[in-house]
């Protein structure tokens, strides 16, 4: 099993190129999306994505703009803000809209992966908790 | 610059210049006007007042001597009626009658005589031994035998005196006989020469033809056509008093005033010099000038000292406005700077995050077993390791830039200063001991909180700190860190004994993008970032160095409840 299933969304596809390579040598699953509505469309798609990495600043719909419709759509999607410092703040506010973390731009590979790692383990988690939820409500129906 | 500071001083000195002709028009000139026009008419008022005074002078007495002439006249008038040509030409009878005269008036007749027809004087009675004496061809005589009675002008006559004479004409048994009194000059005299007015006003009296009747008091021979003239003008004129003002030939100013005598034969005329009569005019004159000139100065010197205080205050306003000026426009300047590199850093971050992710990218590559026999694989890390280190200087770059503009975290909480700067001490330390330096601190322990971004603070004063330990690193030192309550203002002062700045850099380290550091070691926006965000919550930070002794940066910052408010960033 990968370490999680990935989308990255980011305007600049060289970043985007060059980082799905990395992540995918380290053992993650990458899919790319190039706007927010482009990731909007491959979530839907591919029903297996755990994490959105999402880029804050985007042209046309921006990072904030999509995270919230990603949580509106797919609350089990976690979601790692990237950004640059000038928005911060904007990360911050993602971070209070639901995304997992943020990271910053260039970001060390390294707590890139951890911090992916720790949301797609929290994705797994709620899951779980759902299954065994509804396990229980399926066996209290019984009772 | 230089020349900046001669127009202020061209400027100043023109508003200066404007100020006291103002001040001096708006107060001399009405002092002036005022004091002209009451001296004006009250020299007018005066002068009328003077005429006025010598004129009936002139006239009072004009009357007396008339009646005098007139008196002496019917005095001989009534010898001719009383007594006949044949009583009178006795010579004792003469005599007797000239007695009573001068018993009864005093030495004025001096003589008398009895002229017949034919201008013989049959008889005489006097002091002179004039008997016989022929008259056939003098003046007199003839003006005497063509009318009734004839005052004659002085003259010096046969005694070689000055005298004049009463000449009265009546008939006896068809022939015309004239009766003559000799009128002492010296009496008449002083008739005239009694009438004084002031120091120099005398009187004086002229025939038609300007020669002296009697003796002036003083000598005014000299200024004879004068009193031609005024003969004329009189002649011309009315009976009324005539009044005018004269220079005599010493070039004195004199008033002359002239009245006709004896049914216009002669003229009296008084004579006062113009000084003397105007001698309180002048007095008054003097200390209007002497007030006025005595105001005038003390108006000077107001308008002077008023004036250069005035400007004083202008410059010094001026020169604040100014500083007030550059301060925002320095603070303006980092603000655009600022929006301007934050722009500039996020552009510049995608890139560098790229190159940095495709040098990832390489590294991960080589770990791959094809290139782990590759004799450069050493080189290509030691090439991705600086590649990396590189990009994250850019970040750091970048990251200043950004928080230049934005502020980390802006929220305002009550900061402990003491505390925080302890931390940041504590942080610091690590750093400060491979330098050999060590940290001093003075706190004031009742130090009040203020109301700022904690994060701000940190980045403020770990600025200052990093600075000063950057300085120090190489010889070691003591950074001394102070703060305390100043009126209502917190002040920290960090202080090192480090080599100090340079007096030309002084003025420009507070300027984005200044450094000393070498190319590639500081970005030069530490510094004015911080007075960016000691200037945001109305604070102060200076500088004060003396190269190879000590640096100190004080910053201050006003307590929260006498900030200005702000409307946040």
């Amino acid at each position: 099993m990968t370490i999680a299933n990935v989308l990255l969304v980011d305007d600049e596809v060289p970043f985007v190129e060059t980082m799905t390579k990395r992540l995918n040598k380290r053992d993650l699953q990458v899919s790319a999306a190039f706007s927010g509505a482009e990731a909007l469309e491959k979530l839907g798609k591919e029903r297996n994505v755990e994490v959105v990495i999402l880029d804050v600043k985007m042209p046309g719909m921006d990072g904030i703009e999509t995270l919230r419709e990603i949580k509106r759509r797919h609350p089990l999607v976690e979601v790692v803000m990237l950004t640059g410092h000038a928005t911060v703040e904007t990360a911050i506010e993602g971070m209070k809209l639901g995304a997992f973390d943020y990271l910053m731009k260039p970001c060390d590979m390294d707590i890139l992966i951890s911090k992916v790692g720790g949301a797609a383990a929290r994705r797994r988690e709620q899951e779980t908790k759902i299954v065994e939820a509804r396990i229980k409500e399926i066996t209290m129906r019984r009772v | 610059m230089n020349q900046k500071n001669a127009t202020n001083v061209a400027y100043y000195r023109s508003l200066t210049r404007n100020i006291v002709l103002v001040v001096i028009a708006v107060s001399i000139t009405p002092m002036i006007l005022v004091s002209g026009l009451i001296l004006y008419l009250y020299q007018n008022s005066y002068r009328d007042k003077t005429y006025a005074y010598l004129g009936e002078v002139v006239q009072k007495h004009k009357q007396n001597i008339d009646s005098f002439l007139k008196e002496r006249l019917d005095d001989i008038r009534f010898l001719t009626r009383t007594f006949t040509f044949e009583e009178l030409s006795e010579e004792s009878f003469l005599q007797d009658r000239l007695f009573t005269f001068q018993e009864e008036f005093g030495p004025v007749f001096v003589d008398l005589g009895v002229v017949n027809e034919r201008g013989i004087q049959v008889a005489y009675s006097g002091p002179f031994k004039l008997g016989r004496a022929l008259y056939s061809e003098a003046d007199w005589f003839k003006k005497a035998m063509s009318r009734e009675y004839y005052v004659s002008d002085v003259f010096l006559g046969l005694r070689g005196q000055p005298h004049f004479i009463i000449a009265v004409k009546e008939n006896w048994k068809g022939q015309s006989w004239i009766l003559r009194a000799t009128i002492d000059f010296l009496a008449f005299n002083t008739l005239v020469e009694n009438i004084r007015i002031g120091l120099t006003g005398f009187a004086f009296i002229v025939n038609k033809d300007g020669e002296f009747q009697t003796k002036p008091l003083f000598d005014v021979a000299a200024s004879k056509n004068i009193y031609l003239d005024l003969l004329h003008q009189d002649k011309a004129g009315d009976k009324a008093v005539h009044i005018v003002e004269r220079y005599d030939a010493m070039g004195r100013k004199n008033i002359l005033v002239a009245d006709s005598l004896k049914e216009g034969d002669w003229l009296l005329v008084c004579q006062q010099s113009y000084t003397d009569a105007f001698a309180d005019l002048k007095k008054a004159l003097r200390w209007a000038i002497l007030i006025n000139v005595l105001g005038g100065l003390a108006i000077l010197t107001m308008a002077f000292i008023l004036s250069g205080r005035i400007v004083k205050r202008i410059a010094r306003a001026d020169q604040e406005k100014n500083k007030m000026d550059e301060q925002i426009v320095e603070t303006g300047k980092l603000a655009s700077i600022g929006e301007l590199a934050a722009g500039i850093a996020h552009e510049i971050n995608n890139p560098v995050a790229i190159m940095v992710e495709e040098a990832g990218w390489i590294g991960d590559l080589l770990e791959e077993e094809e290139f782990k026999k590759s004799s450069n694989l050493e080189e290509f890390n030691r090439a991705l390791k600086q590649i990396r280190t590189q990009g994250k200087r850019c970040k750091d770059i970048t990251y200043k830039l950004l928080s230049f503009a934005r502020k980390t975290d802006p929220r305002e909480q009550d900061v402990q200063l003491n505390e925080l700067l302890d931390e940041l001490i504590a942080l610091s330390a690590q750093r400060a001991k491979y330098g050999n330096i060590t940290f001093k601190t003075d706190f004031q322990e009742t130090l009040p909180t203020v109301m700022v971004s904690q994060s701000e603070m940190q980045q403020v004063f770990l600025n200052l700190i990093n600075n000063s330990v950057d300085a120090m690193e190489k010889r070691g030192g003591v950074i001394e860190i102070k703060t305390r309550l100043e009126a209502n203002e917190v002040v920290i002062e960090v202080k090192d004994n480090g080599p100090g700045i340079a007096k030309a850099n002084l003025g420009r380290i507070f300027d984005p993008f200044f450094t000393t550091k070498p190319v590639g070691k500081g970005t030069g926006l530490g510094l004015s970032i911080c007075y960016g965000i000691i200037k945001k919550y109305g604070g102060e930070i200076e500088v004060h160095s003396v190269p190879e002794v000590e640096t100190t940066f004080r910053v201050k910052i006003p307590l929260s409840m006498d900030r200005p408010d702000r409307t946040s960033a």
